[in-house]
């Protein structure tokens, strides 16, 4: 029998060692990784777990991420509970098998601690890794401090493992930052966290003898297109009302409200920063000091949801504001940032269009200061008060050399 | 301890109950539905099976139809071995907390993968699944081509062949390199049972694949596949071709037990010349020139000498 594990009202864990405890708690039935920086204490920690008793699931540590996720699908197609960790260059060699995932409609639940895509190598945090599942069909939660990589760690399974959703789901959070972080975190005790998930309930599983399933047929022009069409109207139709059921009955048990959109004194802003992971708390002190300082209307949009793009709340919560600051923390490669494209189309569909300027900051762990949001939102209000987009739409932030600019000047 | 299946004759095996339909979409004559046949004929358990992107797998899938009436899975070309894997640990996780559906049941987990699969694009996959120990079966569908694509080489096509992608023209013989050896291969990974097979000897056969499935742990069965599209013969030949193959020794029948007791279970009474087994078949026409001809007496030559150190392996094992 597994060990329960005596927990304090107040742990000081880091990010990962957060979200290991979320897998602990969720009695995963079968854990298929392989290490790789920031992620591997996530592994580790759940080795540790395996090692003293405290999880009696499967732990198969592979020779590769692709085959990490390889078994966490066929573990997650004969019936139970799946899910591992990855950063970076390994989610990239995972990338073949997250779709296979996703099309089979497997919910296995993946940790992303994001971190930069070589080349030039780079081991720190930024969200090129997360950009890059965004077309995989996979729900895609995102974290902005560590109790939020342990709340929605166990959030994400009873959102995927839903008979009416089933789907995987990806947890990101900041590389380093926030995954090798300290804070103080608030866990649920292991009953009423495993009770909240209940045990996982299998769906055409592979080891139902006496219903046996198909899985990963074949489609050509006849049929894929149908498929993939199915699957993308159940990430628009059935995921957001799922996730905010999941919230609100998770904010019951643990007092902690968690929403779609995190929007951030947004009711009168005239000027808002949508970013995302770590960023999103230090643009949340920025705009407090800037309002006070230079009485500048400034708000803050974290997007919590990435996958499936949340377009209907995210316009309600923009539909005052005059200027946006789009912040991208992944190198657009020749066009605008990824949330620069999202927001303008949904921007365009209000009445009133603010002007929209995109930055991109922080690549490869590259610092962002509360003093750098200030003069974002300081540049924001000046387009704000003249009406339109004032210099050029993308800027690069903290790079070296003379100011870095592209569009619009 | 798993029940067997007793067939005595190939018309009890014809009646045997089938639990990959003859609905399917192979080739006339493909020697691949003959064997996946006799493997799954080889137990009453319950199966879990994968399969790689190949020919199986395009011709036994193609939604909304099935050709598998037993849990199947196929995830992308490599990882046909880490999805049974992961499967075979869904189920002993399952069984240790009490949650498994039928429990009384135990399953055996199969995978199936040709050669292209095996040899190249999965061998990392198969690799890590064995040193893992799983309680697993790999049976590689050896047709020595890409069959699926066209007749691209992979590393098990043997040297002479003529491929798409190593032709035989005015100045080539075809494919340059030797077949890989993935028997010794897989016996070096310490697997408990390494087998070769072919479908012509099916007694053999079944015999390895319920050795295979009453041992713990990773089984590797390489069966022989005969190509009628690929290796181009006629589609009505293919255990005559499959005959060739065993009785020239070119396709040895042995098994290694452990990785160190090494058994031939298959002597011809007359050893044929690899020149008529190559001579049945279209990919190698090109060596009967006589530029090419010395290429003959190689391939005799290597045979011969494999044959030996598979007969010295055998006598060096410990009993």
């Amino acid at each position: 029998m597994t060990e329960k594990m005596e927990l304090k009202s107040v742990e000081v864990w880091d990010g990962n060692l957060a979200a290991a405890h979320s897998l602990r708690q969720a009695q995963v039935d079968v854990v298929s990784a392989y290490p790789i920086t920031p992620s591997t204490p996530i592994v580790e920690n759940y080795a540790k777990f395996l090692a003293n008793g405290y999880v009696e699931g499967e732990y198969m540590m592979v020779e590769s991420e692709h085959a990490a996720m390889s078994g966490c699908i066929g573990a997650s197609a004969a019936g139970g509970r799946v899910a591992t960790a990855t950063s970076s260059q390994g989610f990239a060699l995972m990338v073949e098998t997250l779709y296979q995932a996703s099309g089979m409609r497997l919910p296995i639940v993946l940790h992303v601690v994001n971190r930069a895509m070589a080349a030039p190598l780079n081991v720190n945090g930024d969200h090129s890794d997360m950009y890059l599942g965004r077309d995989s069909g996979w729900i895609q939660l995102d974290s902005f401090r560590q109790q939020e990589a342990y709340d929605l760690g166990l959030m994400a399974f009873k959102i995927g493992e839903d008979h009416g959703v089933r789907l995987p789901v990806m947890v990101h959070q900041d590389g380093f930052i926030s995954s090798h972080t300290a804070q103080n975190i608030f866990p649920l005790s292991d009953e009423v966290a495993y009770s909240f998930l209940g045990d996982h309930q299998p769906f055409n599983a592979m080891l139902d003898f006496e219903k046996p399933a198909t899985y990963g047929a074949q489609t050509e022009e006849n049929w894929h297109f149908e498929h993939k069409a199915q699957q993308h109207h159940d990430l628009m139709t059935k995921v957001f009302s799922k996730v905010e059921e999941v919230f609100a009955e998770y904010e019951k048990i643990s007092g902690r409200k968690y929403r779609i959109v995190e929007d951030f004194m947004m009711e009168d802003a005239e000027v808002a920063i949508i970013a995302m992971g770590t960023t999103v708390n230090s643009a949340r002190l920025a705009a407090k000091i800037i309002r006070e300082k230079e009485g500048i209307k400034a708000g803050v949009v974290g997007i919590r949801l990435l996958r499936p793009f949340p377009f209907e709340q995210i316009k309600e919560v923009l539909k005052d504001v005059k200027a946006i600051g789009t912040l991208d923390r992944s190198s657009p490669n020749g066009t605008v940032g990824m949330l620069h494209n999202e927001i303008s189309g949904v921007v365009i569909e209000n009445e009133k269009v603010p002007a929209m300027k995109n930055y991109i900051y922080g690549l490869g762990g590259r610092d962002i200061t509360i003093q750098m949001l200030q003069d974002i939102f300081k540049e924001l209000d000046v387009s704000a008060k003249a009406g339109k987009r004032v210099g050029p739409i993308q800027k690069f932030i903290n790079v070296r050399g003379p100011e870095l600019s592209f569009l619009g000047k | 301890m798993a029940e067997q299946k007793k067939i005595k004759n190939l018309k009890e095996f014809s009646k045997s109950v089938d639990r990959f339909e003859g609905s399917n979409l192979l080739c006339p004559g493909c020697a691949h539905s003959i064997i996946v046949r006799e493997v799954l004929n080889a137990t009453n358990d319950d199966l879990v099976l994968s399969a790689a992107t190949g020919c199986l797998e395009v011709s036994t899938a193609v939604y909304p139809y099935t050709s598998w009436d037993a849990s199947w899975i196929h995830i992308g070309f490599e990882n046909a071995t880490t999805a049974v894997a992961g499967a075979e640990a869904m189920y002993k996780a399952l069984k240790r907390k009490g949650r498994l559906l039928q429990p009384d049941r135990p399953p055996k987990f199969v995978a199936f993968a040709g050669d292209g699969a095996t040899y190249d694009i999965g061998f990392q996959w198969l690799s890590g699944t064995f040193e893992r120990g799983h309680d697993v079966m790999h049976v590689t569908l050896d047709n020595e081509v890409y069959a699926n694509t066209g007749g691209q080489s992979s590393s098990s096509t043997p040297i002479g062949s003529s491929t798409t992608t190593a032709p035989a023209g005015r100045v080539s013989y075809g494919e340059k390199r030797v077949k890989k050896d993935m028997m010794s291969i897989m016996a070096a990974h310490g697997a408990p049972y390494v087998a070769q097979v072919a479908p012509n000897k099916w007694k053999d056969m079944i015999k390895k694949i319920q050795h295979g499935f009453a041992v713990e742990g990773p089984v590797y069965i390489n069966a022989m596949s005969a190509c009628t599209t690929e290796w181009r013969f006629d589609v009505a030949d293919t255990i005559a071709v499959s005959d060739l193959a065993t009785d020239s020794l070119v396709f040895p029948l042995y098994e290694i037990i452990d990785g160190e007791t090494w058994n031939i279970t298959y002597r011809p009474k007359n050893v044929i010349p690899v020149r008529d087994y190559l001579a049945a078949q279209g990919r190698f026409k090109h060596l009967f020139k006589p530029e090419n001809e010395y290429l003959i007496d190689e391939w005799q030559q290597r045979i011969d000498k494999e044959w030996v150190r598979l007969q010295r392996m055998e006598e060096n094992s410990p009993r």
